[in-house]
Parts: structure tokens; sequence; C-alpha cells
């Protein structure tokens, strides 16, 4: 450790320190080495810290003054809708009647908890147009391969068992054909036309018998809606396979156009993203899964049911998929989620979605002007500009992104999707204000002239972080994974 | 209605329509084709202000039972101990529970360092070389465990411990279900994994074998032999679910050879919440470094030589590999395993095995207690904090009797258990008072037919 490094909490470490007061033993004490057998009781203990209360608040309000949220400033990270999110959505969760509940209570004791579940289900199936929802999945990419592990279950129940087959497009998330492989099928690729959306032709030639699923965003990663949606409903259903909506990008239309309505068979939420639940760093999400109601039966068990006024789990579904997660999902994800559905209402939702595209358009149209738009109709919740012009000066999109760390933003996606060179995917959100989207504008078109006429302040950024930029290189081929005390 | 969420004045909004050149946002969507345009308002409930929600919600709350208010013996993979007050102070700040992942160096080192030092805890808890940043939850972790063990041995059979988890059996299923794995129960006699029918299952195409450890029985599983019987297969893989308070006093699965341990760190500083969001950790050996699913943090430094830390080995993942990915998972745990890092650090080195041993002591006495109250306890004496009691009436009668009087029974093994009707699984940790316990074991004393 140099003296420059922030410590780790192992280093701030001393014999005997102790920040952590168990209750006394108040029953007689048995001599525990004398109830195993050796071989089980550990020998050497943990290198676990040995630090003070007030060591641990500094440590970690010290690591939390190296980090940066939503509530830090502006985070355009496209993709990720890291819209603002509400503080009693955190009040709410933190409530003993549902924070402190277990999940193998008796279900007349969690009559709150399943209530808000329901409630919440039922919400879903409105704002996405779906016949089911379960709660049960933990994120997104979980959510996916629930929903294609449906998809196989409901083919291999009418005997179809060489659907081997899931369609995506080139402009697809990663997790969409890995969780077309986890899911034991093999992913195929269609690919993007001009215009940026699904080539229906290409469509048409991967299409087929072996078709179990096509899986689509839409608005698609480019943040454009895929007009064609109802011809590319017909020629996936035509062949018998089934369509997929990843939810990611709900954020765009709600209230204004629903993923059931547009022929999706399976849909999956990011309740971490469209709907508040904060991203923690990484995690925890929701990835709720709905579906039409031919592909109900094969949806997760429990599901939560609704009798004469009591909330109970339904387990006798013979036809579900079964398990994808211990207990009932990330209920205290869902229920952030639900506090928030609460407080918008439908009418609420709408104008999210309203304000989203407004925002992502008026950036995109004031940005064109300095950066390549690949794409120029209009956007929805997120647009991706291309760092090609700037490349040719020497600037890449990875050092327009450390550029803008000096201004104190958070960066765009860079380099997805895959299908735009040197992308940068901006995601403004509706929770930000004009002025905070003009300040990034500026900063922006700043940096579009300094790569023209000072191009090495913008390859040298970050220049204002309080470290540079590291090397990455040596950290994956020479992996340090732990520490150890020397 | 104004929303406090929405920052947007009909000023600004219109002259953000005039930079874009329409008179209208409606004109930003008309590329919805007719067709698929929602014509209704979505039927919500009205929306509701900050005040009347919280009223709202907090009477739906209280709608609920508590183990906070209960007294609670009720364990089974989830459990109520104590949780410093520091964990929800550091998780409380934004700068760590409003960021994603941190997938810019500079400005994230907060985060990456703290994964860094969770890995290594976790690394340090179950004796094992590498650990990831963090997985679903323990089940969801278990799952993808016994996948890597089929796709690294390229074989398909995996004998599972009818003694783990019973809805992580359930997940593994699922799991499975996608590589087409045949999966073989290992069934359970007196408790434990019946090494027995192990042996004999057990063969050159087994690609796994399945333990939990404690099990789901409380019962602590016998490491060593099982390590002796898998000796017979050179190359299938031992994989171990470990709660890992036990391993403050448990020797460490890493010593018994495990491949891959996995579980689940609620028991560090992470509530019950009705079953999630949790934490799964999934840690391996360096052999397996590159087939571990999930983020991993690495420790390098920036163009001055100052220790910092990066996302590594990302040719893993999905983002990158996309259908050839290690697994799909992207989100995962980060915030709940931040949680679970300042409980640790706050429990510390000694902590630790102390707080071990008090749910061993607590757990203990009130074995005997029911012992001595007359009723059949179906547990030898290698138990973590869990046993089973046999009842003279079903669990879910005598679990009615006992919210009576103000207690959270313990987990009905029959749901899952047919064999085992009328035979409760009691839980008992470190905040279980001997008075509670007396009045617990009494309450069910006085239960009869
Ligand atoms: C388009 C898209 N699909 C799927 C995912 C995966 O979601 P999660 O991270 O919740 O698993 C993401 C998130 O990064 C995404 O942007």
């Amino acid at each position: 450790m140099s003296n420059q490094d922030f410590p780790l909490i192992f280093e701030r470490s001393k014999e005997g320190r102790v920040s952590f007061n168990l209750p006394e033993i108040d029953v007689p004490e048995i001599d525990l080495e004398a109830e195993l057998t050796e071989t089980y009781v550990r020998q050497e203990a943990p290198e676990l810290p040995e630090v003070s209360e007030l060591d641990i608040i500094r440590h970690y309000t010290g690591l939390s003054n190296r980090n940066y949220g939503v509530d830090s400033g502006f985070y355009p990270l496209g993709s990720c809708t890291m819209k603002y999110n509400p503080k009693i959505n955190e009040d709410v969760a933190r409530l003993d009647g549902f924070s402190h509940i277990h999940p193998y209570q008796d279900p007349k004791t969690v009559q709150g908890a399943l209530e808000m579940m329901f409630d919440l289900q039922e919400a879903l199936k409105e704002i996405t147009g779906m016949a089911g929802v379960s709660l049960q999945s933990a994120a997104g990419a979980h959510g996916e391969w629930t929903g294609l592990m449906m998809i196989r279950a409901f083919h291999e129940a009418n005997g179809d068992f060489h659907r081997t087959k899931v369609i995506v497009p080139d402009s697809a998330h990663g997790t969409n054909p890995a969780s077309a492989t986890v899911a034991g099928f093999e992913a195929v690729t269609v690919k993007s036309n001009e215009n940026g959306l699904v080539d229906l032709e290409d469509l048409r030639r991967v299409v087929g018998e072996d078709t179990a699923a096509l899986m689509l965003t839409n608005p698609n990663t480019l943040g454009l809606f895929e007009t064609e949606i109802l011809e590319m409903a017909e020629i996936v259903h035509n062949a018998g396979g089934k369509l997929y909506y990843d939810g990611a990008n709900l954020n765009a239309i709600m209230g204004y156009a629903r993923p059931g309505d547009m022929g999706f068979d399976v849909v999956h939420l990011n309740l971490h993203k469209t709907f508040t639940g904060p991203h923690g760093g990484g995690g925890p999400g929701s990835g709720p899964v709905g579906v039409s109601a031919e592909l109900e039966p094969y949806l997760p068990k429990p599901v939560i049911v609704k009798e004469n006024d009591f909330y109970n789990f339904e387990y006798d579904r013979p036809q579900s998929i079964g398990r994808v997660k211990p207990y009932y999902g990330n209920f205290g994800i869902n229920l952030r989620a639900y506090t928030y559905i609460r407080t918008m209402g439908g009418e609420g939702l709408k104008k999210v979605s309203e304000y989203a595209v407004l925002n992502a358009n008026y950036m995109m149209r004031k940005l064109e002007k300095a950066y390549d738009l690949p794409y120029t109709q209009h956007c929805k919740h997120e647009f991706v500009l291309s760092g090609r012009r700037q490349k040719k000066l020497g600037v890449r999109t990875l050092d327009i992104a450390k550029r803008l760390l000096d201004f104190d933003y958070h960066p765009p996606t860079i380099y997805f999707p895959l299908n735009v060179e040197e992308a940068l995917m901006i995601e403004p959100t509706e929770t930000e204000s004009k002025e905070t989207l003009d300040g990034f504008i500026d900063t922006m078109l700043q940096i579009a002239e300094e790569a023209e006429n000072n191009p090495e302040i913008v390859q040298e950024a970050p220049h204002h972080t309080i470290v540079k930029r590291m090397d990455e290189t040596t950290a994956a081929r020479k992996p340090i994974l732990r520490y150890y005390k020397s | 209605m104004d929303f406090r969420y929405l920052p947007m004045t009909e000023q600004d909004k219109q002259e953000m329509l005039d930079t874009i050149g329409v008179n209208s946002t409606d004109e930003l969507f008309s590329d919805i084709p007719e067709k698929v345009r929602l014509k209704q308002p979505l039927s919500l409930k009205q929306p509701k202000s900050e005040h009347d929600l919280k009223k709202e919600l907090v009477q739906m709350a209280n709608k609920n039972y508590n183990v906070k208010e209960y007294t609670s013996f009720l364990g089974a993979g989830v459990y109520d101990h104590f949780i410093p007050s520091v964990v929800d102070h550091v998780i409380s700040r934004s700068e760590f529970y409003t960021a994603y992942t941190p997938y810019q160096p500079e400005i994230s080192q907060g985060e990456l360092q703290a994964i860094f030092e969770f890995q290594t805890m976790i690394s340090e808890l179950t004796g094992m070389p590498v650990a990831n940043s963090s997985m679903y939850d323990g089940g969801t972790s278990l799952a993808e465990a016994v996948n890597l063990s089929a796709g690294h041995t390229r074989k398909k059979k995996v004998l599972v411990s009818k003694a783990i988890h019973p809805e992580s059996q359930a997940v593994i299923e699922t799991y499975g279900r996608g590589p087409n794995l045949e999966i073989i129960y290992i069934d359970h006699v007196n408790g434990r994994t019946d090494l027995e029918q192990l042996a004999s299952e057990l063969d050159e195409d087994t690609a796994s074998v399945v333990i939990q450890y404690p099990n789901f029985f409380g019962q602590i599983e016998p490491l060593a032999e099982i390590r002796e019987i898998l000796d017979q297969q050179a190359k299938t893989m031992f994989i171990v679910s470990s709660n890992p308070l036990s391993l403050g006093y448990l020797t460490p699965p890493g010593k018994f050879g495990a491949d891959i341990v996995v579980g689940d760190t609620q028991v560090f500083g992470i509530p019950a919440q009705f079953g999630g969001p949790h934490c799964g950790y999934f840690a391996t050996t360096e052999k397996l470094m590159r087939k571990i699913p999930g983020r991993l943090v690495g420790q390098t430094t920036d163009e001055n030589g100052i220790r910092g830390f990066v996302l590594t080995l990302q040719a893993r993942e999905q983002h990158i590999r996309r259908d050839k990915a290690t697994s799909n998972i992207c989100s995962n745990q980060a915030l709940n395993a931040l949680a679970s890092s300042v409980a640790m650090s706050s429990i510390g080195k000694h902590g630790l095995k102390k707080m071990a041993e008090l749910n061993m002591q607590k757990a203990r006495y009130a074995k005997q207690k029911f012992v001595e109250a007359g009723f059949e306890v179906i547990s030898n004496s290698s138990f973590f904090n869990e046993f089973v009691v046999k009842l003279p009436v079903p669990v879910k009668a005598a679990n009615d009797k006992l919210l009576e009087k103000g207690f959270i029974g313990g987990y009905d093994l029959a749901t899952y258990y047919p064999e085992l009707e009328g035979h409760m699984l009691v839980a008992v940790t470190e905040i279980r008072t001997k008075e509670e316990i007396d009045a617990f074991v009494k309450e069910l004393g006085d239960i009869h037919e």
C-alpha cells in the first residue's frame, strides 16, 4: 500500500479492536468442542477485520465519497434508466412489517405483504397488457431465462421438441443470447436494416420450424420503435414461434402502447429501471415476468391469488416450470416499485414516458450537430450517437466518456449496441430538469470542440478524478481478486 | 395533478418542442402504429400524495406479524440475527445505493473496493481462493454451480442430497432443464445424507455431488467422509452450500477439497424481507476462476501507480461473450453484498466465532429443554443452530396456538418432506433469550392432541 492508496478495511485492522457487542450468554454453557468431531472445528479464524465502530463508519463513508450515484449528479447511462430513486420508497421498505417478515410465516400472518404482491401483479398486468404475472425473478436476465423456460415448456407440452433456436437482433443486449443458452437454446442473430430496425427480409430467412422465440426490446436498444412489430409478430407466430419482450426499455411507452397489444407472448420488466428500484451499485433488482393467457399455466410457482378477500399462495399448478428462485422474488424491490406506481398512477406513468421521450429527443437534436447520428428519426427514451467523426481525429468514444468525468457527469453507455461504431448511448430519463440537460449538452459540445482543437485534453482524460485510467490489461492477465495479509 | 419527480415546466416543454421542431409530444410517438396504440388511460389506482400513501402503506405493513414483535423460532434458510446499526447507515448512503454497476472505475472506486473486500471476506470464510461479487441468492447460486459442473466436466448426472434446502432442489431442477441434467436425489437418514446411497450412485458419469453444510435440518454433514467417497471419481466435482455464519465455528468446505462453495449472506446484516432480496455468494478454486459466473473485481493500479480496482475477467460475461458467456447474470445483489461486508467487518474476526458459538450454545440449550419436556428430538450432537422436534400434533396446529401466545413457531417439515409429518424444524439464533426459549418449550409442551 502506498501512501496515496485508500486503505482496505483489512489494513485498518488492529488486533483486539471490536465494534460488535453480542448479547450476553444467558444459558448454561457447555463444552462445544466435545459436541463435534475435531475435524469439523475450525482451527484458523477467518481474517475478518478487527476495527472499531468509528473505523467502520469512516471507512465506508470514505468509500462512498469515492463513488457516484444518481443523487450525486446526472447519469445518462443508456439502457439503464438511471432515474431518481424516491426516498419514500426507502422508508416504506424499512417498515418492520415489511422488512422483518419471514417467507415461511403462515399466510394469515402476512396478509399485507401478499396484498401488496397481488396488487403489484395486477398493476403490471395492466401496464403491459399481459394476462398473468410472476414476481419471482430477481433481475432482468433472470426474467429472460424464466420467460424462455416457459416458452420451452409450452413447446414441449405441444410435443414440439425441435424448436431449438431463439432469434435475437444484432442490437440486442448481451443477456438475451446468454439467457437463450442457459435455457438450452441456440441463439441466432437477425440483422438490422438501414433504419436501425429489424430487417424483415432477414427475419423471414432465419425464422422456421426450429424457431422457439424471437426476443426483442421495443423500443430497441437504439431507442427506436420497431414500427413493423405487427408484421414481425405475424412472421414469428406463423412459424409457430413465440415473441419475447425485453422490458428494459418500457420507460418509453407506458400509457402509449403495451407489449401485450403488440403480440408479445412473454414480457419481463426491470423494476430497478422503469419503476425506480435503486440500482444499488449493481443490484439487487427485480425482473417480474408477464405472460399471455396461453402461457399462464407455465408461470413459476407459487403465484399469489385472492380468494374471498384472503390472499394466498397457489402451488397447485401442474404445468408450472417450477421454481426459479427460493421464496417469492425480491420482495423489497417489488415493494419500492409498488410505492412508485401508487405515487404516479396511470396518468403519472404516461407523463413519465412523455417526458423521457421529450428529453431524449431534445438532447439528440442538440447533439447531432457535433456528433454523428446514425439513425435520424425521432427516438424514444434514448438515442445512440456514433463517435466515428471524433475517432478520425484520434479521439475515441472511451476518451469522450473519460473527459465527461472531469465535468462531474456519469458518462453514457459506450460501445453498445454493437451495431453502431464507437457508440454513445444516451438516456436522460424524465426526472432531469432542462437546466441539467442543457449543462450536459454544453459539455458534450465543448468536448467535440476539444476533439478538434485540443485532442490531448480528451485523450488524456480524466484529469480531476481521484484515480486516473486503470491498467485493466494487467488486472485481467494477473488477476488479484482478494487481499492477503502480507 | 402535479408529480414531484417530474421537473419540466410548461415553458420548458414548449422550448424543447420548438428545438425538436414538433408541435406536441404526441408527434414524437407517431411512429407507434395506430393499431397498437393504447386508446384508453391505464386503469390503475389514482395517484396518492406522499402523506396519504405512506399512511396506507404503514397500515398494510401493520397487517403483517413481524419478527420484531413476535418471538420467532423460524429459520429454514432465512434467519433472524442481530443487525448492527452501522449496516443501514452505510447502505443508506446514496452514493452507494443510487449508483449503477461500477463500469467507470475512476468514479466508482468506492463500490469496487467494497466488492473486493467482500470477495476477500467470502474467500476467508469458505477457505476458497476465489469469490465473485455476488449472485441473486443462495438457491440460484447453487443452481449455477451445478450447471457449471456439468459444463466443466461434460457430464450430465448430478447427485443432490435430499438434505439441501428443498427450494434449492426445486431451483436446481428448473436450471438443470436448460442443459438437460439428470438429477438424482440422495436420501436423508436421521437428518443426514445417506452416504451408502451416495457411494453407490457415484460413477464416472457424475458431474458433481451437492451437499449442504450445515444441512437443511441443521446437521453438520461429514464432509471428510464425503470427500473420501468422492475421491473414487477424480473428475466429479464437490459442491457445498454453506451458511457462512456457521463457518465462524466449522472447518470451512475449502479444507475438504470443495470445488465450489455457495450460500447466502442474509445472516450478515440483511433482514428477512419476506424472502428477498438476500445475497448469494459463489466461491471456487483458482482452476475454475475463468468459469465463474457474474462479476469479479480485481486489483490493479492507475497511470500514476495508485492502487485501484476494476471489473475484471469480463470475457466470461454476457456483455462480451453473449451466447458463449459462463452465465446470463448481469445485475446481481451488490448493495446486499455491501450490507454483509459491513456486518462482517462489524462482527470481526473474533466476534464471528463468538456469534457462531452463541448460536450453538442457545440451540443446544433449547434442544435440551425439549428433551427434558419429553419431546423426541431428531438430531445428534453435531448440529449448528437448528434441530428437528417431533410434535404430537400437526405443526400447523401447533403454530396456530403458538401465535396466540406471541410466538412464530418453527418450520413445518411436512411441507416438502411428507415422511416428516408432525416434525418441526426449530431455529435458535443468538438473539433468543433463555426466557424466550423456556416459554416456547413450555407452550409447545402444553399443546396436546
Ligand atoms: C436491454 C437490456 N436487457 C436486459 C438487461 C439485463 O437486466 P439485468 O441487469 O436486470 O439482469 C439490461 C440491463 O442491463 C438491458 O439494458
